[in-house]
């Protein structure tokens, strides 16, 4: 298994990756058409407090050298001051980015359940009812944006059928565990709390469901196809022709080689979903990285929102080494090689 | 060889060879009835959008336009979809809505295929080379932050209008056309009819553009109608958050986040821009996925 | 059934559903196979040689395919009529198919040892008797195939070895564990000569040593005439002749034998070598009566009308022609 040097070689990419980002995110930043210091003061500040804030933000050395200072404060985890809630960044980040990462989580873990059961079913099923059924909603569930799905959640069950809880993370009248991963249902398990896992396990339902619902379907459709196309390549009808057990067959000879594919578009979908979470967040009134994201963006929060990028960008390439660890774990094709000729 | 028949390449020939293939093309579209009622929605939607000011019945109240008296009206036969806040019609206003979406999925593919096209091209055919590599790292940077925060973040630093979105949208678009042309051409360029061509001393253009593109053209049409719904729906969510078409213009996204303050009282306002959102986007995909059929040879 | 039949085919015809209607592939298929036997299957691409052997095991896809008509006879029992138990018994022990192509017989993600593991486990469960351990049995059966290292090859991928390496791994799980008959499709096709012809002398020497019968499908006439007893000859989903293998050569009788012999070019003499005008028929509209009528140069009237039967020229040898009729 010729691991080792590949995670090395992705690792050592995604970094360079994020350097790049990072200059990209700073490009950004600084191609706003105004002073940021003045817009930090505001319109009224006096010149010389403005002149003062701009030597204190190295306005006036040239760019990469702004680059640099920007960089090294950013390493050690200074992303500078908010104008939004007047404190670090990074301390805003500290606080709503572990509520995005619980819903992506949990919305991954839907979309990965719910979508190999579809995919599974439709293909064993091909062709019935079963399948010309989830055909059918998948062309829906597709299309419906999160948002869309959101606010049809926050309709049916903020005001029709109060089951599930429509508003923010946990209940005001329900304790929160103490604060160790930032995951609300993780730390209420791991301090015993079951009121309040139960409590954060529900209001986590509606918009984990809202984000992931797009995603799974397109994640089952692909599984439904790869598993058909392979269901008569010849080593399927090969080990059936030995006697395998048929539901040996489907779910361990069929179900690997037509996952490797679904895995790959799974990780781009967990980062799709980070960004939708942007709207849902907002509707769930959700504390999360991305409402706090919205919220500085539309008030040209540059400290913020440089921030943010750079914090999801590096979630999405730790999400993608793992992911393409994955993949080269499931398919020694890719670690392997072949044998020259062959 | 006697049986050998001669076939003449005449102005008739052409023409009935160039029906024939439409007629054959159409066949393999049309065997799902989905894509064809893909082809309906669209189409509706396109002429609507071109013709707003004579399809819909309040044309002016796409702009600046208040009439107290009228408003938050729910769907009646006056007003089919009710009116909002301001007293304006959401029917009409969707329509109006509709131009500004197209348009922008036009101009945002437009803008972002064909850089992002030969891009991949590049890439593919150096493969392996320094081009390869700066080309196909730049991509992973615009690809390594999630599509939505990245297009929010471009059109957040901009004026808000319907020209910046565009903007920004297509700045992040390109690198999936990069990606997907780059793994097609890289794998065509090694096949042997490239070579081929390379060893008799065809030009490099001729090759990339003449012999590998051709060969990639059928996903990227794809992707292209599928992909339509995708930009209405990124704009649909910058409009939500007030980036975009500035109001009085309609806007889908701006309309559903206007009516969601208003619920469930006045649910119309949310609901009918929200359901149209979805019905354009369910109508390209059918339609993407018939383009799919049409253009593209699947086993069994 | 007779003393020595081990395989007997009756009248089986497959049809494959298509846009359109159905493939008639096989149009009343008659195949006898006898303990210790080699018999090979001749014919061109297309002519449903393959389909043949999956319906045997009952491996044509599910929803694509029908067996309106036929019986299948192995030991006595009819396949087409097991219930799920006497089939794994039937696919574990009795008959094994070497696939044509190894490379996509053998499933990429999953470990050469887990594999053959999985076939073996089969048979020990549905009732093989067996002295030694699943992996003994693995590495036995490698070790007959004349793989080398076989501990080793166990935790390999098929993305690992070599074309003849993969063939030979296939090998190994069809003789994994005793079987009664064994189906070769067309063995080493796709490797060099000279590796094909390791392998075909691998096949000839397991068989000999365990005395299982094999069917030997190919389109190569030669291999045909070395490795066989007895030849059957396909064409167009029906057997137009059946001789003992010498028998056939010295003798062949139906019209499409006399072209597909006459089609081989021959290095002494005889110049250019001839070969058979049009092309094999359209299964979807199969032309009436003998399907070879159109492009037989010795076509009677009544050809065109009805399906000649197989008719007995004595030892075995067997014509589907009106020519030889009584």
């Amino acid at each position: 298994m010729k691991l080792g040097p590949f995670v090395l070689k992705r690792i050592l990419l995604s970094i360079f990756v994020l350097f790049g980002l990072s200059i990209v995110i700073f490009l950004i930043a600084r191609v706003v058409p105004g002073d940021p210091a003045r817009m930090a003061l505001g319109p009224r500040a006096p010149e010389e407090v403005v002149e003062r804030l701009r030597k204190e933000m190295y306005l006036d050395k040239p760019l990469p050298e702004q680059y640099i200072q920007w960089l090294k404060s950013a390493l050690t985890g200074d992303f500078g001051t908010s104008l939004t809630t007047k404190r670090p960044v990074a301390d805003d980040i500290k606080e709503y980015l572990p509520a995005t990462m619980e819903l992506a989580i949990y919305a991954g873990i839907f979309m990965v359940i719910f979508a190999i059961t579809l995919g599974t079913l439709a293909a064993r099923y091909r062709d019935t009812w079963v399948d010309n059924l989830i055909r059918l909603v998948s062309y829906f569930g597709v299309s419906i944006p999160a948002f869309v799905v959101a606010i049809l959640f926050m309709l049916l069950f903020g005001y029709f059928w109060p089951v599930l809880p429509v508003i923010g993370r946990i209940s005001p009248g329900v304790t929160p565990p103490p604060t160790i991963t930032g995951l609300l249902t993780l730390d209420s398990l791991i301090t015993g709390n079951f009121t309040a896992f139960w409590d954060a396990f529900k209001h986590l339902i509606l918009p984990a469901v809202a984000l992931a619902l797009g995603g799974t379907f397109q994640e089952a459709r692909i599984t439904r196809s790869n598993m058909v196309e392979n269901m008569n390549k010849d080593f399927l009808l090969a080990e059936r022709g030995y006697g395998i057990p048929e539901r040996k067959i489907m779910f361990k000879y069929l179900l690997k080689p037509s996952l490797i594919p679904t895995v790959s578009v799974m990780g781009l979908d967990f980062s799709s979903t980070l960004g939708n979470a942007f709207l849902v967040e907002l509707i769930f009134n959700w504390p999360g990285l991305s409402r706090y994201g919205i919220m500085t963006m539309l008030r040209k929060d540059l400290n913020s929102i440089s921030g943010v990028i750079l914090i999801y960008g590096l979630v999405f390439v730790v999400v993608n080494i793992i992911v393409d660890i994955i993949v080269a774990y499931l398919d020694p094709r890719i670690r392997l090689g072949g044998v020259k000729g062959t | 060889m006697e049986n050998q028949v001669i076939a003449p390449n005449n102005a008739f020939v052409r023409s009935h060879r160039l029906r024939e293939t439409i007629g054959k093309y159409w066949y393999k579209f049309s065997r799902n009835k989905l894509s064809v009622l893909g082809l309906v929605i669209v189409l509706l939607v396109i002429f609507m959008a071109i013709f707003a000011p004579w399809v819909t019945p309040y044309p002016q109240h796409a702009g600046p336009f208040v009439d107290y008296d009228n408003a938050g009206k729910p769907p009646s036969s006056k007003y089919i979809f009710g009116t909002d806040i301001f007293g304006r019609d959401i029917f009409s206003r969707i329509v109006f809505a509709f131009r500004g979406a197209l348009v922008m999925a036009i101009v945002v593919l437009l803008l972002s295929v064909p850089p992002g096209l030969l891009l991949g091209l590049l890439a593919g055919f150096y493969r392996d080379t320094w081009i390869d590599t700066v080309i196909m790292r730049i991509t992973d940077i615009f690809l390594s932050v999630p599509p939505l925060i990245l297009a929010l973040a471009i059109a957040s630093v901009l004026k808000p209008n319907l020209m910046n979105s565009m903007i920004a949208v297509t700045l992040m678009w390109w690198p999936w056309y990069t990606r997907l042309v780059y793994g097609m051409a890289s794998s065509i360029r090694n096949e042997y009819f490239v070579i081929a061509a390379e060893l008799t001393g065809a030009s490099r253009f001729h090759i990339i553009f003449r012999e590998i593109l051709p060969n990639c053209l059928s996903p990227v049409f794809t992707k292209m109608a599928l992909d339509v719904g995708w930009v209405i729906l990124i704009g649909a969510s910058l409009s939500f958050v007030g980036l975009g078409e500035q109001p009085p213009t309609p806007a889908l996204g701006q309309m559903v986040s206007d009516g969601a303050r208003y619920m469930p009282d006045l649910w119309w306002m949310t609901v009918f821009p929200a359901l149209a959102i979805v019905v354009i986007i369910l109508g390209f995909n059918l339609l993407g996925d018939g383009i799919r059929d049409m253009l593209e040879t699947r086993t069994g | 059934m007779t003393e020595n039949g081990l395989l007997q085919i009756k009248n089986l015809h497959v049809w494959y559903k298509v846009y359109g209607g159905y493939l008639k592939v096989l149009d009343g298929v008659y195949f006898d196979v006898n303990k210790g036997e080699r018999v090979g299957l001749v014919g061109e691409t297309g002519c449903g040689k393959t389909t043949t052997m999956k319906a045997i095991l009952r491996i044509l896809p599910e929803k694509d395919s029908k067996i309106p008509e036929g019986e299948i006879h192995f030991k006595g029992q009819d396949i087409l009529k097991m219930n799920s138990s006497e089939l794994q018994k039937v696919r574990s022990q009795g008959i094994a198919m070497i696939f044509q192509d190894p490379t996509a017989a053998l499933n990429p993600v999953f470990t050469i040892g887990d594999q053959l593991s999985e076939a073996i486990k089969v048979a020990f469960s549905s009732g093989r008797a067996h002295k030694e351990t699943v992996k003994q049995a693995a590495i036995r059966a490698l070790k007959e195939a004349r793989l080398p290292d076989q501990e080793r090859l166990l935790g390999n991928y098929p993305i690992q070895l070599s074309g003849g390496m993969r063939q030979r791994v296939c090998i190994s799980m069809a003789v994994s564990t005793p079987r009664d008959l064994l189906i070769a499709d067309e063995p080493g096709t796709s490797l060099d000569v000279t590796i094909q012809d390791q392998i075909l002398r691998l096949l000839n020497e397991l068989v000999e040593k365990k005395s299982t019968s094999i069917i030997l499908i190919t389109h190569s006439l030669g291999v045909a005439r070395e490795m066989t007893d007895r030849i059957y000859v396909m064409y167009a989903g029906t057997m137009v002749e059946v001789a003992k293998s010498k028998e056939l050569f010295r003798n062949p009788l139906h019209p499409y034998t006399l072209g597909l012999l006459s089609s081989i070019p021959k290095l002494s003499g005889g110049g250019i070598a001839r070969g058979i005008p049009g092309r094999i028929p359209d299964y979807l509209n199969p032309p009436t009566g003998c399907r070879f009528h159109p492009r037989c140069p010795q076509a009677l009237p009544e050809c065109s009308v009805q399906k000649p039967g197989f008719y007995d020229v004595g030892d075995g040898h067997k014509v589907a022609c009106f020519l030889y009729k009584g």
